[in-house]
């Protein structure tokens, strides 16, 4: 009797949430992000692909560079950002520090914490004082 | 020995509350302090590259050391058979458990990256004494719990010999693994040594028993419980004898170390010119906590008769502080010594080559080694509350006519 | 010595013009070792042997440096310089908490007043202590010899700094910005000198080697130890050099002439 009754209740549950999911995002109090577009015509891997896998993707790099000292460009991280970096105002890449940052658009709205940018940096390597010269 | 009843302390004194919200208000304080390090960064603290282990270590090797020798008076209970100890064994497992939480969290919290906790146990070097000290602690709190279980659980009483044995020795081989993670380190002067292990074992009894001593009269006081004189003049002569064993070890660390003229450098700083180091060796750990009190125990009677409360209370304090200061001795004066990159030359560098490294404790690291002992008493105040711990009386007369 | 002006390419370029430069300078500039004896410092690896981007290092190479003390000028900080810039070390004015990756040590025997000065740095060593303690195998030797902390895997427990008989590792005390993208380095890790790992990836060398060739002494040669053809082989198999701290039997890749 209890057994059926937490069942059902799991069952109640989950129909629910797969509803709320499915349901247009607009309708949602989290407006979906605006995520900027890389550079070029597509990225390395496909959205999809990228969407689901970009962490496993990163992660096995990550060890292979690390560990063995393989440098492939394919999924490299420093490569994804070059791409990914969007502009900021005065035209310099942004940081992470930006919610405007490539990885922070998505990151904020599916509220999962960045680990990366503690160390890594987050844009392409700046010359900064270069820049403020060409101005 | 007639059989024991134990019962939850009432817990609803005033006083009670009042001890609990100070514990919470430190314990809460050291959750504070580690966020503060962890936010900002380990600049706010007084460890640097030089000194890169400080206060917390000293307060979480100190709870460490302390929770592994806790443990003996339920061991000396259950594997050696004596029956004064069987109704302490139960408070002394809840505190060996509470004393090595508090000191984990100590440990982790103070880490770069607390965060990585997860890492850290599921990712191992096995070479690492370090790794196996993980598996050690966290293997000490399923023992523990599984031995306290079987004393707490009447039926299950029958196998309370296996395991107060298979907890005895997971604690030596935990404390000497405690010892090794300094021992290992061949490169520092002041720690490359076998005798670290049997060192901080022989601490651990001391220390240990110490605390014990302090929380068993502190509980019974405090739920108004009897605790006869015969109790605390036993446990008074054994730390007596633990003590004189730790002054043992030390002399001998010292002495092998004075031996190999390499290592005379290093015990010439802590034992003669090292300023704060050598007045904590000399005053605090060998004086005041080593000779003095084990003067006020060895004048304890070892029968039930005299009052012996305040000399062993007093003995047991003073333990404490000395073992505090000798874990600070060996942790951080084993650091400010320099490493000799080249025997018997002068050296100086901008990286503090050549120099004794200073080292100023600050307040976010002592805030989170009390936070610590605070969440160690807190599940000591809430345990002996929540569930049947304490016995409801060790009065003299509860034992029988043979005086177990 | 050199007369190349340092040109501003970001470091990731692959500059061809680099490498034959070196090679030639060597030849007109050579290192005095010792009256008629020169240490050359040419380029890390043979280009037509360089590791492709998709290889994993190899455990045929080891790579070491040679470092002649006869050349190295106790007032010379030429590869601290070079060190701290091409690895984007911060100073914040806290020399007791601040990275230091290299450093200059001055040595003086009390006895005969003899002094010299050195540079110290992670000694690379072919059994470091440093990975023997390291409870997460963060802290770990590539197949190369490189001596690296992982930083995805260390927890900051700095037991490997304690370790070290060189104190070549520095703690990460504070949060950084804008890292090099070569060099990343983050609060609450470990982190030492990586021999330029990313450099030596690129068939380039070490920034203190190229810096001591280029505007300091010319002290630092680098090398693969493992390949009796090289430089560096050649010169430890002809000339006396020493190891520091011998006596604890790790055997580091950097090796001292003169010391």
């Amino acid at each position: 009797m209890v057994m059926a009754a937490i069942a059902l209740t799991t069952m109640i549950g989950m129909a629910l949430v797969a509803n709320a999911l499915e349901e247009e995002s607009a309708a949602s109090r989290v407006p979906y992000p605006d995520i900027a577009t890389g550079d070029g015509d597509t990225c390395v891997e496909d959205t999809e692909f990228m969407r689901r896998y970009h962490m496993t993707v990163l992660m096995h790099q990550r060890d292979d560079t690390m560990l063995k000292g393989i440098r492939s460009k394919q999924h490299s991280l420093k490569e994804c950002i070059d791409c990914h970096a969007v502009p900021g105002e005065d035209s310099i890449p942004v940081t992470v520090e930006n919610p405007k940052h490539f990885c922070r658009s998505c990151h904020d709205y599916a509220a999962v914490n960045i680990d990366c940018f503690d160390c890594h940096a987050s844009r392409p390597e700046q010359d900064l004082l270069a820049k403020a010269d060409e101005k | 020995m007639k059989q024991i009843v134990y019962s939850e302390i009432d817990g609803r004194s005033t006083g009670f509350w009042i001890l609990a919200a100070v514990l919470g208000a430190f314990a809460l304080s050291g959750l504070l302090a580690a966020l503060y390090m962890e936010h900002y960064g380990h600049y706010v603290t007084g460890m640097n590259n030089q000194i890169v282990w400080g206060m917390p270590h000293v307060f979480a090797i100190f709870l460490i050391v302390a929770a592994s020798g806790a443990l003996n008076v339920a061991s000396i209970g259950t594997v050696f058979g004596k029956t004064l100890y069987k109704p302490l064994g139960r408070l002394s497992g809840l505190l060996a458990l509470a004393l090595l939480l508090g000191g984990l969290a100590v440990l982790v919290l103070d880490l770069g990256r607390p965060d990585r906790l997860i890492v850290a146990m599921t990712t191992y070097n096995f070479k690492s004494i370090f790794a196996w000290n993980i598996y050690l602690y966290v293997g000490f709190i399923v023992v523990v719990a599984v031995y306290l279980w079987l004393q707490m659980e009447r039926r299950m009483n029958r196998y309370v010999k296996a395991a107060g044995m298979a907890a005895f020795l997971w604690r030596l081989v935990l404390t000497t693994g405690t010892g090794s993670i300094f021992g290992f380190l061949v490169a520092r002067e002041a720690y490359d040594s076998a005798v670290m292990a049997p060192l901080f074992i022989a601490m651990s009894f001391s220390f240990g028993l110490a605390v014990y001593i302090l929380v068993l009269i502190a509980a019974c006081r405090g739920s108004e419980r009897e605790l006869g004189d015969v109790f605390v003049n036993r446990l008074g002569r054994l730390l007596g004898i633990f003590i004189a064993v730790v002054l043992y070890f030390t002399t001998v660390q010292h002495l092998t170390n004075l031996y190999a003229a390499e290592h005379v450098g290093v015990e010439r700083f802590i034992l003669i010119e090292g300023g704060i180091y050598t007045f904590l060796f000399w005053a605090i750990q060998v004086i005041a906590g080593g000779l003095i009190p084990m003067a006020l125990l060895f004048r304890t009677p070892a029968s039930g008769s005299g009052n012996a409360y305040s000399r062993i209370v007093l003995a047991s304090a003073l333990v404490i502080i000395g073992g505090f200061a000798q874990v600070y001795v060996i942790v951080i004066g084993g650091q400010a010594w320099p490493l000799t990159l080249f025997p018997g030359m002068e050296v100086s560098s901008s990286f503090y080559d050549g120099v004794i490294n200073a080292y100023a404790p600050s307040l976010p690291e002592i805030g989170l080694g009390l936070g610590g002992i605070a969440l160690s008493g807190l599940i000591v105040i809430f345990g002996i509350k929540v569930l049947r711990f304490l016995p409801a009386t060790l009065a003299t007369s509860s034992l029988d006519s043979q005086g177990h | 010595m050199s007369t190349k002006s340092n040109s501003p390419a970001a470091p990731e370029e692959f500059d061809p013009s680099r490498r034959s430069f070196l090679g030639s300078a060597a030849a007109a500039a050579g290192v005095a070792l010792a009256p008629g004896v020169f240490l050359y410092g040419v380029g890390a690896a043979n280009p037509a042997d360089a590791r492709g981007l998709d290889e994993a290092a190899s455990g045929n190479v080891r790579w070491g440096i040679l470092i002649d003390l006869n050349r190295c000028d106790s007032g010379c900080t030429e590869c601290v310089t070079a060190c701290s810039k091409e690895n984007g070390l911060q100073g914040h004015g806290r020399p007791a908490t601040d990275a230091q990756w290299i450093r200059k040590v001055d040595v003086r025997d009390p006895a005969t007043g003899h002094s010299q000065s050195l540079p110290m740095m992670c000694q690379h060593c072919a059994d470091p202590p440093c990975v023997d303690v390291c409870p997460t195998g963060a802290s770990f030797k590539r197949a190369d010899g490189i001596v690296l902390v992982d930083k995805h895997t260390c927890i900051g427990c700095r037991y490997c700094m304690s370790a070290c008989p060189y104190k070549a590792r520095s703690f990460v005390h504070e949060a950084l910005e804008d890292q090099k993208t070569h060099a990343p380095r983050g609060k609450g890790t470990v982190e030492s000198c990586t021999m330029c790992v990313h450099r030596i990836d690129d068939d380039r060398q070490p920034a203190c080697v190229e810096a001591c060739n280029d505007t300091g002494g010319g002290a630092m040669l680098f090398g693969d130890l493992n390949d009796p053809e090289s430089e560096i082989s050649k010169r430890v198999a002809k000339y006396a050099t020493q190891q520091i701290r011998s006596d604890l039997g790790l055997d580091p890749g950097v090796r001292y002439q003169g010391l």
